[in-house]
């Protein structure tokens, strides 16, 4: 296969600079009159942003060619904010990486081409359908792409020489994610060694790696579902349109909503019911499934996610249904 | 525990806490997290039936709350703890991150590794036992680190039909330890993680106790030290030039208030070049600010065009620190590799990378009887000692007792780049002059 058959789209950015920071500047009087009174306190969420940023300029000023993973779900979305607040009044110093499966939502990927352009960043793609073309992945018989994002990822940092690579990761999502280190050596084939992971402490993260190795980084480590949309709320972050009710034609498959799609949906006794759902995750279609719901703004999510009483990936990823430890697998095997 | 369920949300105001539990095999600590976790509503259902799932499957007649935070598939085979995992939960008045470390396998580098980012150390006692070997060790381990308020959660009180003068006896042994430590804000609890007594509700079992549920306490901690009692630290770590038109000149120097705060138009010095200059202005995440304060991420602007880069500290003039070659500290050894007289190694501190020998070993802590003894030897994994460091280049550090964050720095190997060690500078308190 040669250079030229993967990593094909290369967005070319906008000339708007991060007009995000812009939005955000009402903000700044009320927190502002919090420290005027004396307390030199930082909330919760102020505490996470100064933590995200902090990580990400350690990324810039240590590693070479880092890229940021992008898949336009909330998580990379809050991740690219924090990127652009971290270099600002500068372009963020680093290209976007988003790996395709070829089944994904429609309105996520205009969401994503419109992100990337509002940030003034650069895009590239990988296509899970070009590996598949050329032999080096073959489809599996239960239709879901999910699994087979593993090997371009990989394919597109070693071309890339990429030796950071930006994952939106958090530790509250899934229990092998939860001992999983900000800074994350991965070894030449990608892979993830739970048993060798580097003890971290303090703030002083570690990015020393030998050639051919390269760090995961997850900059929202600490951050929680709740944490991320509460920030989407106070700093007016735009996210995909399905993240919020709207009416769509699903079907039920292992007790979720799916949406039916030319990658195997829905089979012969699966039928087809229109419902008010929404996505708490943003995945590929196949396995990524949708939530009865009428929350249809930032605030109406937040007041569903607190009341809540199943996880973020337990109500929407058939992927992490397949064995108990389904991500730790994924996990070890060079997957986000 | 009905006031959490009406309010799980959080709000601008909320602020966190980190903490980290330590305990020994047995001690019940699985059980206190799982219990804290379930009534601040944080397992969810779908965790909870797997949990139940993999309890059943293991023979297990009731739910095995360790499940929840073993998370690593040798961990549920073996049925032991290998990494530190951290949970997050919140009530309406606080968000915690618990760091939650194996009391056995390795336990000193799990504790340390836990204990450098905790503001408070939950140490777990079974009431039938007392103060233990183990317990020794996990407060010594958290005063090494600096954690400013330790609790001691003595659990099984059931058991000992919650007699106070258990409780009691218990509660002095571990303070007057502690004392011996440094460590002045010691709250103990009895209660029993199994029944929840104590846990996030007051226990009718225990009349006598007037002191906070151990949720109460959590929620009440004082929470970070006030930055204006501290001089600035600020490491710099990347240099921002958009070298756009708009703006041709700017050059910020990007980086997080570690101590202190630093203010537009303070006097400020660049280490270790040892230059002086003034804050021009600070750029916060959300535009100009007046001044910023730790822990916060900003960039300054200083008026004069002195030569600052990547590893740089930025110091108050006042109670500003010295830079040296030469360095002395407090390790814990969190690898394989033995480390010892002669040794070459790199030196991480603040922003900074410097290549370093160590010059000679010179104490070696007992954890056990808290006593430091002359020792020349390499030291071990999971030994704490004392180095002496000679640096290829200098460092501006501060005494780590004094400043966590400026003091701390790791030992690094030079070939393969892993983590050999945890360091915590000791440094002359003359030299602040």
């Amino acid at each position: 296969m040669t250079a030229t058959e993967l990593v094909v789209d290369e967005h070319i950015p906008g000339t708007q600079h991060p007009t995000a920071i812009e939005r955000t500047s009402t903000v700044t009087t009320t927190r502002e009159h919090a420290s005027a009174t004396g307390t030199r306190r930082l909330s919760q969420l102020d505490t996470l942003e100064a933590e995200g940023v902090h990580i990400i300029r350690e990324v810039a000023g240590e590693l070479e060619r880092p890229v940021l993973l992008f898949s336009g779900g909330k998580d990379s979305v809050v991740m690219l904010h924090l990127a652009a607040k971290a270099f600002a009044p500068a372009a963020i110093p680093f290209p976007l990486l988003h790996v395709d499966t070829g089944h994904n939502f429609p309105e996520v990927l205009a969401y994503r081409d419109s992100t990337v352009e509002h940030y003034g960043v650069r895009l590239m793609v990988a296509l899970v359908q070009d590996h598949i073309d050329a032999g080096t992945l073959k489809e599996r018989p239960d239709g879901t792409r999910n699994p087979l994002q593993t090997v371009p990822l990989l394919d597109a940092i070693e071309r890339g020489r990429h030796t950071a690579v930006f994952g939106g990761g958090r530790r509250d999502e899934e229990k092998a994610r939860a001992k999983e280190r900000v800074f994350s050596l991965r070894d030449e084939f990608g892979q993830w060694d739970p048993r060798r992971q580097r003890p971290e402490l303090w703030d002083l993260y570690n990015g020393r790696h030998r050639v051919g190795e390269h760090v995961r980084v997850f900059p929202l480590s600490n951050w929680t579902e709740l944490d991320v949309w509460e920030y989407v709320d106070r700093e007016g972050i735009d996210l995909p349109e399905i993240y919020y009710a709207h009416e769509r034609d699903v079907f039920l498959r292992d007790g979720m909503w799916l949406t039916p799609g030319g990658w195997g949906g829905p089979k012969e006794h699966e039928t087809i019911e229109r419902r008010v759902v929404r996505y708490r995750t943003v995945g590929d279609m196949s396995c990524t499934g949708a939530v009865d719901s009428t929350a249809s703004t930032v605030r109406e999510v937040i007041d569903e996610v607190a009341v809540s009483t199943i996880t973020e990936r337990g109500a929407t990823r058939a992927d992490d249904r397949l064995t108990e430890a389904a991500m730790e697998d994924r996990k070890r095997e060079g997957y986000f | 525990m009905t006031a959490i369920m009406e309010n799980a949300s959080t709000s601008t105001t909320h602020e966190l806490l980190r903490f980290a539990t330590a305990g020994s095999v047995d001690d019940g600590k699985s059980t206190l997290v799982g219990r804290l976790l379930h009534d601040t509503r944080s397992i969810l259902a779908d965790t909870l039936a797997a949990v139940e799932r993999a309890s059943t499957a293991k023979g297990h007649e009731t739910v095995d709350l360790a499940l929840l935070t073993d998370g690593l598939r040798a961990e549920r085979e073996q049925g032991i703890t290998i990494d530190v995992a951290y949970r997050y939960f919140s009530t309406p008045r606080r968000s915690f991150i618990l760091a939650d470390t194996p009391g056995h396998v390795e336990y000193t580098r799990n504790m340390v590794t836990g204990a450098s980012t905790a503001e408070l150390a939950l140490v777990l006692v079974d009431a039938r036992h007392g103060v233990v070997e183990q317990t020794r060790r996990h407060a010594a381990a958290a005063a090494l680190l600096g954690v400013r308020h330790l609790a001691l959660a003595v659990n099984k009180m059931d058991l000992v039909d919650f007699d106070e003068t258990v409780f009691i006896s218990i509660r002095d042994t571990f303070t007057e330890l502690v004392a011996t430590l440094g460590v002045d804000d010691v709250v103990a609890i009895p209660l029993s993680a199994l029944a929840g007594d104590n846990v996030v509700d007051r226990s009718p079992r225990s009349p006598w106790y007037v002191g906070p549920t151990l949720l109460e306490h959590l929620e009440a901690v004082p929470v970070g030290e006030d930055p204006a009692l501290e001089p600035l630290r600020f490491p710099v770590q990347y240099v921002i030039r958009p070298q756009t038109d708009q703006h041709h000149d700017h050059r910020g120097y990007a980086g997080r208030v570690q101590h202190g705060v630093v203010r537009v138009g303070d006097h400020v010095v660049v280490l270790p070049s040892g230059r002086t200059t003034t804050v021009e202005s600070i750029d916060g995440l959300d535009g100009p600010l007046a001044e910023a304060f730790a822990p916060q991420s900003v960039s300054l602007r200083l008026s004069d065009d002195v030569d600052v880069s990547r590893g740089d500290l930025i110091a108050a003039l006042d109670g500003a620190t010295i830079a040296t070659q030469d360095l002395e500290g407090d390790v814990c050894v969190l690898s394989d590799r033995a480390i010892g007289t002669g040794d070459h190694v790199l030196v991480r501190h603040g922003t900074r990378t410097v290549r370093a020998r160590v010059v000679g070993v010179s104490l070696r802590l007992d954890l056990t009887s808290l006593e430091s003894s002359p020792h020349t030897e390499p030291l071990r994994l999971n030994d704490i000692g004392r180095l002496s460091l000679r640096l290829a280049e200098p460092i501006a550090v501060d005494d780590y007792s004094h400043l966590r964050r400026t003091g701390a720095f790791l030992l690094v190997d030079d070939q393969e780049g892993s983590t050999l060690a945890a360091g915590m500078a000791v440094v002359a308190r003359c030299l602040e002059g």
